[in-house]
């Protein structure tokens, strides 16, 4: 569905809201599904991606864990092994140290080590990001920890619309797929969120194809490439920007891994300047992976490129530091005038 | 003792209202003077305080996400402690680390956000006593839902294969966020953990501080005097949420009612008595205890806020060339604090 025939669907939901109307509608289709997690019963999830799963399903099938990562994540590698389709969520990525050996070493790399004999079809879910001053071990994104390493597919939605599709898609699919939703994107009450997730939705069920990036936003001028939180930072900048005479193209990668390389590369094309922006840590990450893929695949499309991303710092703790780190709307507009330049 | 129990929960309070300030209404956590989520241990002073009477300065602590309490017992810098949890850039983590991540060297103490995680360094802690030939302790603590850890598990072994001067201190307060613990832990006494290997267990089933102060006597006596670790399980009580701003929906009424009845302060206060300590001496203490706390906010409210660019200072100690890492300018209050020389 492309987002002219979105808009023209009448009901909004918050991304938290089309998740969870995702998980239930494939709950519903297939018992082997099921969801573990820690606080995902009785509270709904942290981050409200379990609301009322609970009631619904039952505890066998919506199932509080132990504190213990290692033990439930690697029990869903084993129970995908065995056929099922289990989803589970890792509460904050920042956790993932605590269990990195059933997530790297097994989720990601039985199918290839047993010569595709095995399959391991289970979800992944857990949320990401910073800007409520959380500090160094609860505020990370890690986009590229999990998607450099090879084995697993990486989804990172930006808005109701995507969240939904997207996961419909996470769960049929039978490779192990990481969905990563930002906390500030899910329409938490105590964590308002702007206003650009929450879109319309439609009640069916509908599949978005995994490595197809969406166009947020059409410009001439320069090519802004994102994913997460940080499309509703750029579309704000954007905004600023076309007040200014400059016409900005947003690009929602929405997937990490695969990647819809194609889609940037046309952009470019068309606009000529590059920005890629990313709330994950600059080095080896999201955006040094978009600027390499265009210039080697047209170098001379490139006329000017920047690239905004986390300073390669822990996230700070106290606001002026936290703000100073992770890329605002004017921040992604002030890369967009240099390239302009 | 009871000093330090009645400032651990006169702090506790005066954080609450402080954090709520600018958060209303509605809740909205990126907002107000305190930055971050905020777990507060009202009702768990009595595993802090009989514990850590028994520990000099060059003892070791570390701390889980829920660490005032055992700061305030272990003797950390209150002042610097309340300007790290405001955010500022005197604070004893210059505004870096935050509630949850709070280190003071002067006092050996630290913490970390991610359940038991403190459990291998205090390990390490043990181990630098034993090969350097001191009688020095460390001491882990951590809730009951951080036993199931792998983290945990592997430090008991790793502590009773090497004799190891190491006290884990549970702090049993029956909910891991929202899960209570009859639902996630098998068996549910956490002591019992030792058995397995082959180490010391004990359990205190009760908030009495006196009890807990005889069984700390013990076990950091034990392991000051070569003779090995002990796990020390404490029941108390969670008087509030998991954090700040939890509705606690999935918490009986009754268990709230419970753990507001079962005051281990009260329980001291009520026993002194008895050894003739009468209502003015109490009094007297529980104003300076209120003057402590009232002295340390009022001054950490006062202290600047950090510059934004010091995010870039401290990832190193030794940065490699090319990378900035110019100490902040201090003020004089961070100074006369002792702040950075």
């Amino acid at each position: 569905m492309s987002s002219q025939e979105q808009q023209q669907t009448g009901r909004t939901a918050t991304m938290s809201d089309a998740m969870v109307e995702a998980i239930a509608s494939e709950m519903r289709a297939d018992e082997e599904v099921f969801y573990m997690g820690e606080d995902v019963a009785d509270y709904g999830g942290i981050f409200d991606s379990t609301t009322g799963l609970l009631d619904e399903f039952g505890r066998d099938r919506v199932m509080d864990v132990p504190i213990s990562e290692t033990a439930y994540l690697g029990a869903a590698v084993g129970a995908a092994q065995a056929g099922m389709r289990p989803i589970a969520e890792l509460m904050f990525v920042d956790f993932f140290g605590v269990a990195m050996d059933q997530i790297y070493n097994q989720m990601a790399k039985n199918t290839y080590m047993s010569g595709a004999s095995v399959s391991v079809p289970m979800v992944l879910t857990t949320a990401v990001g910073g800007t409520y001053n959380d500090a160094a071990q609860h505020s990370q994104t890690l986009y590229g920890t999990f998607a450099h390493l090879p084995g697993m597919k990486v989804v990172v939605p930006s808005t109701a619309y995507d969240a939904k599709g997207l996961m419909h898609n996470a769960i049929r699919d039978d490779d192990p797929v990481v969905y990563m939703f930002h906390k500030r994107l899910m329409g938490i009450g105590w964590m308002p969120a702007p206003d650009g997730p929450k879109t319309p939705v439609p009640e069916e069920e509908y599949t978005i194809p995994f490595g197809k990036a969406d166009v947020k936003r059409e410009g001439d001028d320069v090519t802004v490439v994102t994913l997460g939180l940080h499309v509703h930072r750029a579309l704000e900048a954007a905004e600023t920007l076309a007040h200014e005479g400059i016409d900005a193209e947003v690009i929602d990668l929405r997937t990490l891994k695969p990647l819809d390389r194609e889609t940037v590369l046309e952009s470019v094309r068309k606009t000529g300047s590059l920005v890629v922006v990313d709330e994950d840590y600059q080095s080896y990450g999201v955006t040094g992976e978009i600027i390499s893929s265009v210039a080697e695949s047209d170098l001379d499309a490139l006329e000017a490129v920047e690239r905004v991303a986390v300073p390669d710092v822990p996230i700070p703790y106290s606001r002026p530091m936290e703000d100073a780190v992770i890329p605002g709307a004017e921040d992604v507009a002030e890369a967009v005038r240099s390239v302009g330049e | 003792m009871y000093e330090d129990m009645v400032t651990a929960r006169l702090y506790e309070e005066r954080l609450q209202e402080e954090y709520m300030e600018g958060k209303r209404p509605g809740f909205d956590i990126s907002a107000g003077e305190v930055p971050g989520e905020l777990h507060l241990a009202a009702g768990q002073e009595a595993a802090a305080v009989g514990v850590c009477h028994h520990l000099r300065d060059d003892d070791t602590v570390t701390a889980p996400h829920r660490p005032h309490h055992v700061a305030i017992a272990k003797g950390v810098d209150l002042k610097r402690m309340t300007a790290e949890i405001f955010g500022r850039e005197t604070g004893l983590c210059h505004g870096k680390g935050g509630h949850m991540h709070l280190f003071d060297p002067d006092v050996n103490f630290a913490c970390s956000g991610i359940i038991a995680q403190g459990c291998p360094p205090a390990v390490g802690a043990g181990m630098a006593a034993k090969k350097r030939n001191t009688d020095s302790v460390a001491v882990a603590y951590l809730g009951e839902g951080a036993i199931d850890q792998g983290g945990f598990l592997e430090s008991l072994n790793m502590a009773s294969v090497h004799d190891l001067p190491v006290v884990f201190v549970i702090e049993d307060n029956d909910w891991a966020i929202s899960m209570p613990k009859e639902r996630v832990t098998s068996p549910q006494d956490g002591s019992a953990r030792a058995d397995g290997f082959d180490m010391h267990g004990v359990r205190v089933d009760s908030d009495d501080a006196r009890a807990v102060y005889e069984a700390g006597a013990e076990a950091v006596g034990r392991a000051r005097d070569g003779n090995g670790p002990t796990v020390l399980e404490v029941q108390v009580h969670r008087r509030m949420g998991h954090f700040m701003g939890d509705p606690e929906t999935y918490r009986p009424e009754e268990d709230q009612e419970r753990a507001a009845e079962r005051d281990s302060i009260e329980r001291l206060a009520a026993d002194m008595r008895e050894f003739g300590i009468d209502d003015e001496e109490l009094e007297e203490i529980r104003d300076r205890a209120a003057e402590r706390v009232d002295e340390a906010v009022t001054w950490a409210k006062q202290q600047p806020l950090p510059e934004p660019e010091a995010a870039h200072d401290h990832v190193f100690t030794n940065p490699p060339s090319g990378v900035t890492d110019e100490e902040p300018e201090f003020s004089d209050a961070g100074a006369a604090a002792g702040g950075d020389d």
